[in-house]
């Protein structure tokens, strides 16, 4: 049962091999045994997915499957439900109940999904290491072999990716603001997709950074992603970002091939203290990718060393923007205090963790009176700078091949003395926000400590379709099989 | 740009977030720390450069400016911390 990819288990679901409410049944059960330990997700809906796993099975019966009729998922706390609490992993929203649920939920539904629950997540998306939850860490289900300590799953999307490959649920939802779908597929061993800004809507997601902000799916293999992606995707009135452009056939796009493609080698992602283990992974990508009939270049993308500077001062303007809704008066935590001013002050102290206000303050700061052209406006303009690389690379490659992180998953703990250091973290994914154009990552190969790896495709504005043929032709090169230490029927 | 504390407090105060003065140090350093590792983007030359707003290289649709929902109030009251009949209730602003 938790051997099914996503794609092998709607073909089971179809033939009747399984049912919806086998299925949903036996990744329940692996919740309740595994998630006292990986703490992947902060809400549970058993009875939800049960009776969502009935209407699958009565649509199969009657012959009306949908692109993912059965398919149990699980739903990062980032994406508003109705009727189920939503909490972004935050104190502040904590009673939250959604009366309305998300476009890119609703979507899902729509397609015959089962929501398993909601997945926990760096508080507002705000980390890199998934540590920021107001409801606790979550534990990667790989551990290096003959070392018990906990890992971090990466972040934000760190439960959604912690589920998805302890084989907790077939796939999942995330986002994307500067790496936090990528970087947890990479620290986890699945695969992940953001696509480009504007192709899923970003109606009924608690705001982040809304100029970065993308959902996207986590899924353990490439075509699992593009399934998932084609479901998620379309326009949506509600959000005039989204983009009014057909969804292609991204799982066709899977078996295109790379013959004849150009990828690009931005020779800026190459650092001397990178670990020599994943240089040496990034040029067996690209031998893979020539062997499969591509053509590699070396290109320059010069501005990237900016990218993550640049990214924290753009991404804390948004959100301390975004986040004054949090006030204790329409909705979420009230601290009382006196008069009006001291009720939003106390309510926000006591809302927000650490990491959350130190954002909301550097954004603060950055957009205030005299500060505002130092820092935000010269970071829009490098931000420019960032996207004219990209803008004049794609004239001559298809897509770009780079690692998705510097390293491999850490420990729980560690790089949490200095916020910077954990910033870092995404200096690989972040460009891709700033620019807009979608980024994969594939599980490639484990380190020496055995500890999975991903590399990253990077590919033009709304052309996911070559980032999934690059990324599934990567994926059976590498063929990755290594499975973590945790996992649902290991 | 290195902040004084009079500048973190002043910030707190514009974000409307409670920080009682015996945490201010280390905020201070934790943000001058940030702000420090920012200071690379001064040697960026961005002369004439057109500042990006947004990730979208779209232009923006119109639509009909009309209503086209309404008469929920209770969904939208549903998650009020405090209310009085239709209507949000705060602390007293007016004696």
């Amino acid at each position: 049962m938790f051997d099914f990819t996503l794609a092998g288990a709607r073909a089971a679901l179809r033939a009747r091999q399984v049912s919806a409410r086998e299925l949903t049944t036996a990744h329940l059960g692996a919740i309740e045994a595994l998630n006292p330990r990986l703490n992947a997700f902060i809400t549970v809906t058993p009875d939800l997915a049960l009776r969502q796993a009935a209407a699958a099975d009565a649509a199969l019966a009657r012959g009306e499957a949908g692109n993912l009729t059965g398919i149990p998922l699980a739903i990062k706390d980032l994406f508003c439900t109705a009727g189920v609490r939503t909490t972004a992993a935050s104190r502040i929203l904590e009673p939250f109940v959604p009366p309305y649920e998300s476009t890119v939920t609703a979507n899902l539904l729509r397609d015959g999904a089962v929501f398993l629950g909601k997945a926990n997540l760096d508080e507002f998306a705000m980390g890199s290491s998934n540590m920021t939850s107001a409801f606790g860490p979550v534990t990667n289900p790989w551990t290096r072999p003959g070392d018990p300590s906990p890992l971090v799953p990466g972040g934000s999307s760190g439960g959604s990716a912690a589920a998805v490959a302890a084989g907790l649920a077939l796939g999942a939802t995330a986002t994307d603001t500067g790496g936090s779908i990528r970087q947890p597929a990479s620290f986890c061993g699945i695969a992940g997709i953001k696509p480009t800004y504007g192709r899923c809507s970003r109606w009924g997601i608690v705001a982040f950074a809304s100029s970065l902000d993308q959902a996207g799916p986590l899924a353990r293999t490439v075509e699992d992603c593009a399934i998932l992606l084609g479901s998620m995707a379309g326009h949506d009135p509600k959000d005039s970002t989204s983009a009014d452009r057909p969804v292609p056939d991204f799982a066709a796009a899977c078996r295109r091939g790379v013959r004849g493609l150009r990828i690009g080698v931005p020779r800026e992602y190459r650092s001397d203290d990178m670990p020599p283990e994943i240089e040496a992974l990034w040029q067996q990508g690209l031998a893979w990718l020539r062997e499969a009939g591509a053509e590699t270049i070396d290109v320059s993308l010069p501005h990237t060393k900016y990218g993550l500077a640049t990214y924290y001062i753009v991404a804390p303007a948004e959100a301390s923007s975004n986040l004054a809704r949090y006030d204790g008066v329409r909705f979420g935590a009230r601290t009382e205090g006196g008069d009006l001013t001291g009720m939003y002050e106390n309510t926000r102290a006591a809302g927000f963790g650490a990491e959350v206000q130190r954002r909301i303050l550097i954004g603060t700061y950055v957009l205030s009176a005299g500060y505002y052209d130092a820092y935000y406006l010269r970071a829009q303009k490098i931000r420019a700078l960032i996207l004219r690389d990209f803008t004049e690379v794609f004239r001559t490659v298809d897509a770009l091949l780079t690692p998705t992180a510097p390293s491999s998953a850490f420990a729980q703990g560690e790089r949490m003395d200095d916020p910077v250091k954990m910033y870092l973290n995404d200096v690989f994914t972040v460009p891709a926000n700033m620019s807009g154009v979608p980024g994969l990552s594939v599980p490639a190969g484990l380190d020496a400590r055995g500890l999975p790896l991903g590399l990253q495709v990077l590919g033009k504005p709304f052309d996911e379709e070559t980032v999934f043929a690059v990324g599934a032709a990567l994926e059976r090169a590498a063929g990755f099989s290594a499975r973590p230490s945790l996992r649902a029927g290991g | 740009m290195s902040l004084d504390l009079a500048t973190v407090r002043r910030i707190a105060k514009l974000a409307r977030i409670r920080v009682e003065e015996p945490q201010l140090p280390r905020l201070q350093a934790e943000l001058n720390g940030i702000l420090g590792w920012i200071e690379q983007l001064n040697e960026v030359n961005v002369e004439g450069v057109e500042p990006l707003t947004g990730g979208a290289q779209m232009a923006l649709k119109l639509r009909a400016d009309e209503v086209t929902d309404g008469g929920i109030a209770e969904q939208v009251l549903a998650n009020a911390p405090d209310r009085a009949g239709d209507f949000y209730a705060v602390p007293k602003v007016v004696e």
